[in-house]
């Protein structure tokens, strides 16, 4: 066992030096800048791009204090939901000839006009492209029937405000759930072609004969992905310390705005790495198997979409454990390997119990050690073409 | 059963390995003693099957059926750390450093990476590489490079040394150097074993060879063995054309120029050295020659092998 761990060793020290060192390394910290700065620059253009675009009102074509009823309406709706969640309204003085004042604004080219309310408060008319719109009509009614009530009328609510309420937790726990599932699954993103391409090198190099003579296939499988994990986390500790900085720069009260997780905060982030640990084991141990079958460079980038795809799949099932845990679908992502680390870690932020941990970390260890036992295997008897003709379920000597 | 079938004295013993890569038997029952502290050539035309039971040998590959024991183990890479291995498609990272590509090779045989690197400095001084110690493999020449992979094969002061084709890509000094260093490895008791489709390395260096063709072991055991399955050539001139003296050639004799060629009749030299002379043959030149490890490569592995021997690159 000493001489595995250390022929793993041997073979972890190079490859980490070999990727740590290089100056590429530096662009691989640089990667998730580029999403931000691709979200910064575009979110830029499209604010730009709404705000030059002028939005469809509705023309209220009423006297002016029917009118100032109606906006006041709209100001207390807007102030509970959003202003971008509510209608629009454009005053208009009616004239002499209202069918024809309706026709030319609906014409509009200088106002948008979706629709154009006619009458009054009490005797409302509503024309326009409204088919299927049966949330413009709601919103109308609701408004109208708000201005109609008298002021003295409106039920006074006095607010006292708590920290947190169960409600609120949930629905923050499961935002917290949802970025870290996020950003445990573009880390993998980022990680697969690497571990795909790992055995390229010695595979062109000829240098894979030396280690096959040397040292048993696992261990090198074991070392490669250790290596890579070790370098991963140096750049996962460099992006967390990064984030923590900028958050706590940007966001009024720092990183303890964010929304609390159920565990608690360290033992989230202790989980986060315990669980970013386990998903690259598993995901690069399948990833290495894969990509050890390959040959070239251009066989890796071809094996690299249906990777990719799979990631995705992957990150389907596990957030349907987000906000249902306990539910047999969120049971089942946790229990299904490769999906597992991102639903417990969705799970860690909703529920507070940390028994479940442990025992997914022993099974997802358990599955780590299959695949890669598995993977080494596969390399000995398709690459390196070994072994007699034995059934799968022989392969067991090295 | 082997392990406990083996003599001491051997450094390898492989009983009928078998090889078959799907529908093609790569080997076919290959049996080989290698005495502890010899040099050993493994002699055969390019897929004869060589390479493949080198890495029988050495545990790249396990095989379809037979048994292999290597320094006393049936799973070879037990005993990883007392073999070196230099394969036939050489390779090394080419951002490393020679002193770290020695030290690396040593690792993994498991050498301290920083008694490596002294080491390596050491080697890498010895064989006129001092100065490259800490240069990038891309930067070597071809031949500083596969000089650099042999260090890195015996870094580790292995007990027994594998090397497929190493002669393959030298020019004739580093063959020179090459030669040097098995025999000084030889003379410090470690086996070598090596394979080789050049006959004169393996004449100039071997104690015992295998003559392996088509997968099957054709010979196996000294050299002087091999030779002796042939007998002597007579290389005959004479002064007299024609005479009483011609009844002592034998009738497969053949002319190559002035020269009557001839194997030495059972009865040796001197019956055949009277009847020339009692004949008045007029003897100008007479040489009795020993046979080469080619003639007795063409006696045992037949024409058609040393003719394939013959068509690949000569080193």
């Amino acid at each position: 066992m000493m001489r595995f761990i250390r022929s793993a060793f041997v073979i972890a020290r190079r490859d980490f030096s070999a990727t740590v060192l290089s100056k590429t390394f530096i662009f691989f910290l640089l990667a998730p800048l580029f999403p931000l700065v691709f979200g910064g620059v575009f979110g830029t253009i499209s604010t730009r791009i709404a705000s030059r675009n002028e939005r469809p009102v509705i023309a209220v074509v009423w006297n002016q204090s029917d009118f100032d009823r109606l906006a006041k309406a709209r100001q207390e709706m807007s102030d509970a939901l959003g202003d971008d969640q509510v209608v629009k309204l454009a005053p208009f003085k009616p004239q002499a000839d209202t069918d024809a004042q309706v026709r030319e604004l609906l014409a509009s080219r200088n106002v948008p006009v979706r629709a154009v309310m006619t009458g009054d408060l009490a005797h409302p008319h509503l024309t326009g492209s409204i088919a299927g719109d049966k949330g413009t009509a709601g919103q109308l009614r609701m408004l109208i029937d708000d201005a109609r009530s008298a002021p003295a009328a409106n039920t006074a609510l006095q607010v006292t405000t708590v920290e947190a309420s169960s409600g609120s937790l949930s629905t923050d726990r499961a935002v917290t759930a949802q970025i870290a599932q996020t950003l445990l699954f573009v880390l993998s993103i980022l990680l697969s072609g690497m571990l795909l391409s790992q055995l390229i090198e010695e595979k062109s190099n000829k240098i894979i004969e030396v280690i096959a003579a040397a040292i048993p296939i696992d261990a090198m499988f074991v070392g490669k992905l250790f290596a890579m994990l070790a370098a991963s986390v140096t750049g996962l500790v460099v992006w967390i310390s990064a984030g923590a900085l900028m958050i706590q720069m940007i966001k009024h009260g720092g990183v303890a705005t964010l929304p609390p997780p159920a565990v608690g905060w360290p033992m989230f982030l202790a989980l986060t790495i315990a669980y970013f640990g386990m998903n690259y084991l598993l995901l690069g141990a399948a990833f290495l198997t894969i990509g050890a079958q390959a040959s070239t460079a251009r066989e890796v980038q071809t094996l690299s979409m249906p990777v990719t795809f799979g990631q995705m799949l992957l990150l389907l099932f596990a957030s349907t454990a987000i906000g249902a845990p306990d539910s047999t679908e969120g049971i089942a992502a946790a229990v299904f390997p490769l999906s597992s680390p991102l639903a417990m870690l969705a799970r860690a932020a909703e529920r507070a119990e940390l028994w479940p941990h442990l025992l997914a970390l022993l099974w997802q260890a358990l599955w780590v050690a299959i695949i890669l036992r598995v993977g080494a295997q596969l390399f000995r008897k398709t690459v390196l073409k070994s072994g007699p003709r034995r059934p799968w379920w022989k392969l067991g000597r090295a | 059963m082997l392990r406990q079938a083996s003599s001491g004295n051997l450094a390898v013993e492989a009983v009928d390995l078998v090889k078959d890569f799907n529908e093609t038997r790569a080997v076919d029952g290959v049996s080989l003693a290698v005495p502890t502290g010899s040099i050993f050539g493994l002699l055969g035309p390019n897929g004869a099957g060589k390479t493949t039971t080198l890495r029988m040998l050495l545990g790249i590959i396990d095989p379809s059926s037979g048994t292999r024991l290597v320094l006393g183990r049936d799973r070879p890479l037990e005993a990883a750390q007392e073999i070196g291995y230099l394969p036939e498609e050489r390779g090394l990272y080419p951002a490393m450093h020679a002193r770290d590509a020695i030290a690396f090779m040593g690792a993994l045989r498991g050498l301290p990476i920083a008694e490596g690197r002294r080491r390596a400095d050491a080697l890498l001084s010895e064989h006129g590489l001092g100065e490259w110690s800490k240069k990038s493999i891309r930067t070597l020449s071809k031949g500083m490079a596969q000089t650099v992979q042999l260090l890195g094969t015996i870094i580790h002061k292995p007990r027994l040394i594998v090397l497929d084709e190493p002669f393959s890509g030298l020019d004739a000094i580093n063959q020179a150097r090459l030669e040097e260093l098995i025999r000084r490895e030889a003379r410090a008791g470690v086996t070598v074993i090596f394979s080789t489709h050049v006959i004169a390395h393996a004449e100039r260096l071997c104690e015992r060879i295998a003559i392996i063709a088509k997968g099957k072991v054709a010979f196996d055991g000294r050299v002087d063995e091999a030779r002796s399955r042939l007998r002597p050539i007579v290389r005959l001139r004479t002064r007299s054309s024609e005479g009483p003296w011609q009844a002592a050639i034998p009738a497969n004799a053949r002319r190559e120029g002035d020269e009557y060629v001839f194997e030495l009749p059972e009865g040796g030299p001197e019956p055949l050295l009277k009847a020339l002379i009692d004949g008045g043959a007029g003897i100008e030149t007479l040489a009795i020659e020993r046979p080469g490890l080619h003639d007795a490569f063409v006696a045992i592995a037949g024409n058609k092998a040393a003719a394939e021997m013959a068509k690949e690159k000569p080193e």
